[in-house]
């Protein structure tokens, strides 16, 4: 990569499209290469040096000021070089993605804002993910639904740059001014119909001094593939087989490594007998862990079969002896008292609790590592490649630097790979045994030893009188998530930590979108020992699929209908129009047969808005829900279709977490193993219609991968209550 | 070690292999066979579905002993090299996938069902346990009725 490279700086301004954050302007420039290379760094710095965290207000601030995404957009502008875009000679473009791939369609939606910028085509744009960069640090994170928020405008600046040099250099070669030149197809075309490849102009691109044309981004009215439906880029590569994930990829001679872990959760090695393990066929070493004793061989098949036979003496685990009641009682304890209700008013109170969850993501813990006396190259799915890069160097006894690390495509996050424990291990493993391992977890191990999503518990209350709503108080209390990596460490690198970094997140996360007089909302850590961590969407949810609960007790308590309700109380207009979608869509209010019954519920945060209408039945063994429709204002729509897939899927993780899947804790261990007794959805769970309707679509992006869940969990909680004429109040229901 | 005959993805292939090897294993480690996921080991989650004898299977929880002289079929040898399965075709146009890694078995258990049931129903297909964390499930449906439409 020429990234660190000397640069021949030529700067010219690149200026985003409208909007009032005029700070988000990028200085592009040529990085000294011999194909055109061009990289975007903070205008800001240079401009204002000194004031570049403007943008963010200091902590606590409400959510509607500054979220998670607006510290992504800081950090990403922070980091030099961040983005580089380069054309190669055989007339790729190539962008390396500063985020991973998971499922959320990350890299489609970057191919599509590069080839429309560039004007090439969606097939000569390469989007592979950039390995990780100490340089960058936190920017190179995924998480907080940010990635296409904070990518937006730096993407589209230099893309438009290399688009005002190429064209330059037709212009230069064919001796036409330049403003006559148009682009397409990944070619310069001149008014008499010659073209050239964006190939073939590369080289003498890269000595452009001063670019001829605008190096302005488009505008929307430009846009050409920004907005239209397409499918991911890889979807011929995962439906034939050849989509590699990390195990998939052929390091030679990589030894198969599994892991024996303890009984419970972050039990420790006190003694181990390996004689037996050893004489087994294919056997090549058993290693000591602090998280267990690893057993390598030739095929997983012999390293699985010879971990059952490695004899372990446990020392205890960090929650021995804690069951869930425990931590029901802890966290009851923990929520402060409620603010006292006025004699004789009309009022909603209200306790939830949510259950622990794995992010049980289909890929399990996996990771590669070849580990030399100087060096190491590792390869693994992960959310933050300079925290694993470190944590791997640390764990070796090598510097960041002398550290590798290719980010792979991986088989879900949900929040998972945040964290790269599996790195660390199978970097450990390989520098023991001096030979290359690809390391796996088995799905016990995921789910026994793997992260969830903290317990909660929420005490509600809502006064309500002549129609309005007096006032609102949530206080939950929660099991302390682990935010210490990725965008968690953006977060503190940010200075929010108040009083741990998880009620720091809360308060920028959280904010009620109604209009329900003076809000109280908090949060209380209990701290627990476990391997926790976000779990998509974050505190969101359940914080708020619980007051989508509410609001639906505090209308039938009024005796008025819930999506009038909701309509009287919303604070903003565009919230409104989502709702009304999913209402008329939805036919809300039609006539259901007995057990069965709509749901509504609504969600703003991540600069977007999520409104989700169900139908369940309720009349046989288990509850389904039989039809979803959902309508997303996410601002600027850069996919559609990939906007509608993060619907449809937190759709289903909000059945699966309302009514099926959880986790429960017995005497510090998970008593779950895998998807027989965790119960996440399955097709006959699936809804049989669901629609989404994009509305909106104007101004920037906002962020989507997590934002429905709020909505989708609270619709299918509502819809049960309505159902059945109960008050579900812990989930999953069926647990 | 004994060796076992059978065919994988049209070609006769000879492996020794442990009697209760798993076939995951042995297309996976031995075979270099990769589309076929581990996602648990013991047949629920079935990511590893693949076909033998043209049924859908998990070979997770069948061995190499298991399909002597019997065909296997896993989902790169779904349809001809450089070609595309109806399903596989329904796949893309419903842009059904998300991070991918159960899809290889999403295809090959729809492949199967379209096999013996040319026209679904919604109860046919909610018979389907595959497991899809990215809960890809409404367009799964949609993909083997278009699927279904187009054979």
């Amino acid at each position: 990569m020429p990234t660190h490279a000397s640069q021949d700086v030529v700067p010219s301004e690149g200026t985003a499209i409208g909007g009032p954050l005029t700070r988000r302007r990028f200085l592009t420039y040529v990085v000294a290469a011999p194909v055109l290379t061009v990289a975007a760094s903070s205008a800001a710095d240079l401009i204002a040096p000194g004031k570049a965290y403007a943008v963010i207000p200091s902590p606590p601030q409400p959510e509607n000021l500054a979220d998670l995404g607006d510290v992504m957009v800081v950090a990403t502008k922070q980091a030099q070089d961040l983005l580089v875009l380069e054309v190669t000679t055989d007339n790729r473009v190539v962008f390396r993605v500063p985020r991973a791939e998971v499922g959320q369609g990350i890299t489609t939606a970057l191919a599509i804002v590069v080839a429309d910028e560039i004007d090439a085509r969606l097939n000569d744009v390469d989007v592979p993910l950039e390995d990780a960069r100490q340089d960058l640090g936190t920017a190179q994170s995924t998480g907080g639904s940010s990635s296409v928020r904070s990518l937006w405008d730096p993407v589209r600046s230099v893309a438009a740059e290399a688009r005002a040099r190429l064209v330059t250099a037709a212009a230069d070669r064919w001796d036409l001014p330049a403003r006559t030149l148009t682009t397409r197809d990944t070619a310069v075309w001149a008014p008499d119909g010659r073209s050239a490849t964006y190939g073939s102009l590369t080289e003498a691109a890269a000595d452009v001094r001063i670019p001829a044309v605008s190096t302005d981004p488009k505008s929307a009215s430009e846009f050409r593939l920004i907005g239209t439906a397409t499918p991911r880029i890889d979807a011929r590569s995962i439906v034939t087989g050849s989509a590699k994930y990390a195990l998939d990829i052929d390091v030679p001679d990589a030894l198969p490594t599994v892991v024996v872990r303890p009984p419970t959760i972050k039990g420790k090695v006190k003694s181990y007998d390996a004689s037996a393990a050893l004489k087994m066929p294919g056997v090549v070493a058993v290693t000591e862990l602090p998280s267990g004793v690893a057993v390598t061989a030739k095929t997983f098949d012999q390293a699985l079969k010879a971990k059952s036979a490695v004899q372990v003496t446990w020392g205890s685990g960090s929650v021995d002896g804690v069951s869930d009641a425990d931590i029901r009682a802890r966290l009851t304890a923990a929520i402060p008292p409620m603010t006292p209700a006025p004699p004789l008013t009309p009022r909603v109170d209200a306790t939830f609790e949510f259950a622990f969850v794995n992010h049980a993501p289909m890929e399990v813990g996996s990771a590669v590592a070849d580990v030399r006396s100087d060096s190491a190259e590792v390869w693994v799915a992960t959310k933050s490649p300079t925290g694993a890069q470190s944590a791997v160097g640390d764990a070796v006894g090598l510097s960041a630097d002398q550290v590798t690390l290719h980010v792979i495509r991986g088989g879900g996050s949900f929040g998972r790979r945040i964290y790269h424990e599996p790195a660390v291990e199978a970097a450990r493993v390989s520098h023991a045994i001096k030979q290359p391992v690809k390391l796996m977890w088995t799905r016990n191990d995921d789910m026994r030893h793997g992260r969830v999503r903290p317990r909660s518990h929420h005490q509600l209350r809502a006064v309500y009188a002549g129609g309005d709503v007096l006032s609102y108080e949530h206080r939950m209390s929660s099991v302390e998530m682990d935010l210490g990596s990725g965008t968690g460490q953006a977060l503190i690198d940010a200075g929010y930590v108040n009083p741990t970094i998880g009620t720091a997140f809360f308060n920028i996360s959280q904010s009620c979108p109604y209009n329900f007089g003076p809000i109280i909302e908090s949060l209380t850590e209990v701290s627990y020992d476990m391997p926790t961590a976000s779990w998509r969407s974050v505190y969101s949810g359940q914080a708020r699929a619980a007051e989508e609960i509410i609001v639906d007790e505090i209308a039938r308590g009024m005796g008025a209908d819930e999506v009038a309700t909701r309509r009287k109380f919303l604070k903003a207009a565009d919230a409104r129009a989502v709702l009304d979608k999913v209402a008329t869509e939805g036919r809300w209010g039609r006539a259901m047969p007995s057990k069965t019954a709509q749901g509504v519920a609504l969600h703003a945060e991540y600069r977007s808005i999520a409104a989700c209408l169900v139908e369940i039945n309720c009349t046989g063994d288990k509850p389904r829900v039989t039809k979803a429709v959902m309508a997303l204002d996410v601002g600027r729509q850069v996919n559609p279709s990939g906007l509608r897939a993060q619907a449809i899927g937190s759709l289903m993780d909000g059945i699966s977490t309302v009514l099926l899947a959880g986790n429960h804790l017995d005497d510090g261990a998970f008593r779950e193993g895998s998807y027989s007794d965790f119960k996440y959805a399955r097709q006959a769970d699936a809804p049989l219609e669901c629609d989404v309707y994009l509305v909106g679509g104007t101004g920037k992006p906002g962020g989507v991968g997590e934002l429905c869940i709020p909505a989708a969990a609270g619709a299918v909680a509502n819809a049960y209550a309505r159902a059945t004429g109960t008050k579900p109040r812990k989930f999953p229901i069926n647990f | 070690v004994p060796k076992y005959a059978f065919k994988v993805n049209g070609k006769n292939v000879s492996v020794e292999a442990p009697a209760d090897m798993p076939l995951l294993w042995v297309l996976r480690d031995l075979l270099g066979v990769t589309g076929p996921k581990y996602g648990c080991g013991v047949g629920v989650c079935r990511a590893c579905t693949c076909h033998v004898n043209g049924s859908a299977v998990q070979v997770c929880t069948l061995t190499a002993a298991d399909v002597v002289g019997k065909t296997v079929t896993t989902i790169e040898g779904l349809a001809p090299t450089g070609g595309l399965h109806p399903v596989q075709q329904a796949w893309i146009d419903e842009d059904v996938a998300q991070c991918g890694f159960c899809q290889p078995g999403q295809v090959m258990q729809a492949a199967a069902l379209l096999k013996s049931k040319p026209s679904p129903s919604d109860a046919d297909i909610d018979q389907i346990m595959n497991v899809c964390r990215c809960g890809t499930y409404c367009r799964i449906r949609k993909a083997i009725k278009r699927a279904a439409t187009k054979k």
